[in-house]
């Protein structure tokens, strides 16, 4: 982890260890969010619909521990009054997992395109991008939870920097789809489809650079939403 | 001791510097005999402005606070040097009436201090030592008029004759507040105002130091660091006897420049 972020050191113990343990049921947290997504893509590849009921039994862990992470933050913003370094962890903390649980409802949704019976075609000349994109939105949210793991500003740039090119990528699936309404009107409603489950992934990346967001508040203190990329990494190189 | 025969020099961080300052501190050192409690200490205090010093215990903020009205004096083995201006007045210029500087500084304790006199008498007790009114009239609206900016007329308008002593501990810490103010000071010094109240009367308090705070320029001692948080605008952390760092409080509660304001600040030295 980056040396300049404290968790431990307070003279209460007791502290130390409620920080640890919110940080690890974090990290926790994210790896149910990566095993749905992964679930999901590999359903949508295989076809294989049992799939879509385990990334809804994942959802109902992640969504507990979602809520039990925010009370644990309530709980020492209650009791602890935090300050500083402490303060943004237990804020970027909060945040992030709100944007975790969202993950993890952007790839149910993903995982229920499964069920939908689409036109063979559409299948076959779309999901090879669809599932393009995921593999890229996929490693986007790796590389996210290590960076919150590590509490690392450099990936989180880097992150940043790897959803604009998905933002692209999505774009040019987005692209193709409508041109496919154009052409073939009686199937819109298939095209459309995919076009949510792109919708969907496309999201899922924008969650990892809230994260990634959260990361660069929690060890800078610099709020860098809204900010272009440019001038985020003019601002940390400072 | 100047500053140059330090073997630790040190920067203060942040932002210790004003423009147009109430109160300027330049190379502030005080020792106890041959004990050094404050090192080189620069700092402005701005007007109306509510300025928190923070600190571990032995930091020195109470000797510090003590300096801007030289109450450091009734110490024989203290010694001050530097220089500590009001207005850009030398406050330790040989000249200047010590009794006239603590009417424009004035003072409020940690424990409440009333005099053993009646309510009445403790507010008109400075007024009419610096004979600040004229008559009997004049003496009690300053009275009344100092009660009610403490938020205290309503509750003992119908018993001033009664002894101040009889009063709760937030009411006779507002008070005191009161008597500060009859006097009519430029700056209120406050040592750890609530340490010894209920979190009610401290609330009281401190919605009293932020209505004060658009007439008078105040500087306080804390050991609360959500009381610093909450009242002031300026922080200023002590340790060691060091003045370490200057900033916004919501920058020192959010994101403090220096590791051993953070370290404070979040419970990691105390």
């Amino acid at each position: 982890m980056n040396d300049d972020v404290k968790i431990g050191g307070h003279i209460s113990r007791q502290f130390d260890l409620e920080l640890d343990e919110i940080r690890s049921r974090v990290l926790t947290m994210g790896g149910l969010v990566e095993a749905q997504l992964e679930k999901a893509l590999v359903a949508l590849r295989d076809g294989h619909s049992e799939a879509v009921a385990d990334v809804a039994s994942t959802d109902d862990k992640v969504n507990q521990l979602e809520m039990e992470i925010d009370e644990e933050c309530t709980q020492i913003l209650a009791r602890r009054h935090p300050a500083a370094g402490d303060l943004r962890l237990i804020i970027a903390t909060s945040k992030s997992v709100r944007d975790l649980e969202r993950i993890g409802d952007e790839a149910q949704r993903v995982a229920s395109m499964v069920g939908h019976a689409l036109d063979n075609d559409i299948k076959a000349k779309y999901y090879k991008g669809l599932l393009s994109l995921g593999e890229h939105v996929k490693e986007l949210l790796h590389s996210t939870l290590d960076t919150y793991a590590r509490m690392e500003t450099r990936s989180a740039v880097k992150n940043i920097r790897m959803d604009k090119s998905i933002d692209d990528e999505y774009g040019r699936v987005i692209i193709k789809l409508v041109d496919r309404m154009k052409s073939d009107p009686d199937n819109v409603s298939d095209a459309l489809d995919v076009m949510w489950a792109a919708r969907s992934l496309e999201r899922i990346g924008d969650h990892c650079i809230n994260i990634c967001e959260n990361v660069i508040y929690l060890v800078e203190g610099r709020d860098v939403r809204h900010t272009e990329f440019e001038e985020i990494k003019e601002q940390l190189s400072q | 001791m100047s500053s140059e025969t330090l073997e630790d020099r040190y920067q203060t961080v942040g932002s210790p510097l004003l423009e147009d300052p109430k109160m300027r501190i330049r190379s502030v050192d005080v020792s106890y005999a041959n004990n050094q409690a404050i090192f080189d200490v620069n700092l402005d205090i701005g007007k109306n402005q509510v300025i928190s010093m923070i600190g571990p215990s032995g930091c020195g903020k109470s000797t510090f606070l003590r300096c801007l009205n030289r109450m450091n004096d009734t110490i024989d083995i203290c010694k001050v040097t530097g220089q500590i201006l009001l207005d850009d007045e030398d406050i330790y210029s040989k000249n200047l009436d010590v009794v006239e500087l603590r009417a424009r500084v004035g003072m409020v304790f940690q424990k409440p201090n009333p005099f053993p006199k009646s309510i009445y008498e403790n507010v008109a007790y400075g007024a009419r030592i610096h004979g600040l009114t004229d008559n009997k009239v004049q003496l009690d609206e300053l009275v009344e008029g100092s009660l009610i900016k403490c938020g205290l007329w309503k509750e003992v308008q119908d018993r001033l004759e009664e002894p101040a002593t009889g009063l709760s501990g937030g009411q006779q810490q507002r008070l005191c507040i009161a008597r500060a103010i009859a006097v009519n000071p430029e700056v209120i010094l406050m040592d750890e105002p609530c340490s010894a109240l209920d979190p009610i009367a401290t609330a009281t308090v401190e919605e009293l130091i932020s209505e004060l705070s658009e007439n008078f320029t105040i500087a306080i001692v804390t050991h609360s660091m959500q009381q610093a948080a909450r009242v002031s605008q300026r922080t200023a952390y002590f340790h060691l006897g060091k003045l370490i760092e200057v900033n916004d409080t919501s920058q020192v509660f959010t994101n403090p420049e220096h590791a051993l304001t953070e370290e404070y600040i979040t419970g990691r030295i105390g």
